[in-house]
């Protein structure tokens, strides 16, 4: 059960990065040329994997218990930021994440921006890849890491997240678009709800705390976060028809 | 000094993000499982009702901006 829950949270997590990440590149690409743009790809992945290959082995000798008190507090954390964002987009207080929009958006910026060559590739298109591809893939190696060390099973997230890059990476270069049509905001509903469950489940274990039933527990908080969630936004569809009626 | 500060932000705003009382509830609420759990007492049940309470609180700051 677990070990299908980490799988499908790396996978949902990464997909969701991964679809903002391919917006930017192709937006690089379309507009800087598809040499920069991919040595910009090239080089966060390298970034990446040393980031991964430096904590990866150093998460797996801290003490169980600390490492999820400390592990699921950060999940905790971060998965409420989240949910946060997809209850205030379910509810209509903040507007759904537009892939189309956010291409045209890029592809402005990166048609007037200057040309400056360094290196051979055009720097504007470089960057822009890069800091795309690593800030997105930075969310996707925290989950992977925190999520795998946690189960004490770092390959399995690693795969989960694997399969996400190499599916929405082949859809990108199928397509050629931004993949508009991916129902981001339920995507991240789940992998919110997903590293809120989890980031619940392990600080408590690593306050001290023990479940009824122990790994048994986790579906039941499963269910209690999204009924929770569901519940606010219902509350929030209904402030938001009063304040938009007034 | 500077790269020290934006560094330490994208840390900040990558970890705790928007709204700092919230990732201080969570906080709050890990330390009193911790003392619950400690004195012996069953301590399982406050962190999700603790999660969805600053959740709550969370949702209606934002919205109320």
């Amino acid at each position: 059960m677990t070990a299908g829950f980490l799988v499908l949270s790396a996978f949902l997590a990464s997909a969701v990065e991964m679809v903002e990440a391919l917006t930017i590149v192709l937006a690089s690409g379309v507009a800087r040329g598809w040499r920069s743009s991919l040595t910009g790809v090239a080089a966060a992945v390298v970034v990446l994997a040393a980031v991964t290959a430096a904590l990866g082995p150093a998460l797996t000798v801290i003490p169980i218990d600390a490492l999820r008190l400390v592990v699921g507090a950060l999940l905790l954390v971060f998965g409420l930021q989240w949910l946060r964002k997809a209850i205030l987009r379910a509810s209509g207080f903040k507007a759904l994440h537009d892939e189309d929009a956010i291409f045209a958006e890029e592809l402005a910026g990166a048609q007037t921006a200057e040309h400056v060559e360094r290196a051979g590739v055009d720097w504007y298109g470089f960057t822009l890849s890069f800091k795309g591809v690593l800030l997105e893939g930075l969310e996707v190696v925290f989950i992977v890491l925190t999520f795998g060390s946690t189960q004490g099973s770092i390959p399995l997230a690693a795969l989960g997240a694997a399969v996400a890059v190499v599916l929405v990476a082949g859809i990108g270069i199928a397509v050629r678009a931004p993949l508009a049509r991916v129902p981001e905001n339920t995507m991240k509903f789940a992998v919110g709800v997903m590293l809120t469950t989890f980031g619940i489940f392990w600080a408590t274990e690593g306050a001290g705390g023990h479940w009824p039933g122990s790994d048994a527990s986790l579906p039941v908080v499963l269910v209690f976060v999204i009924a929770s969630s569901a519940a606010l936004v219902g509350l929030l569809r209904r402030r938001h028809a009063v304040l938009v009626a007034a | 000094m500077r790269r020290i500060t934006a560094f330490g932000r994208f840390w900040w705003d990558f970890v705790v993000g928007d709204d700092w009382l919230a990732a201080a509830g969570i906080a709050v609420a890990i330390g009193a499982t911790a003392a619950i759990a400690a004195d012996g007492v069953a301590a399982w049940w406050l962190l999700p009702l603790a999660t969805v309470l600053v959740l709550y609180v969370s949702l209606r700051r934002a919205t109320a901006a």
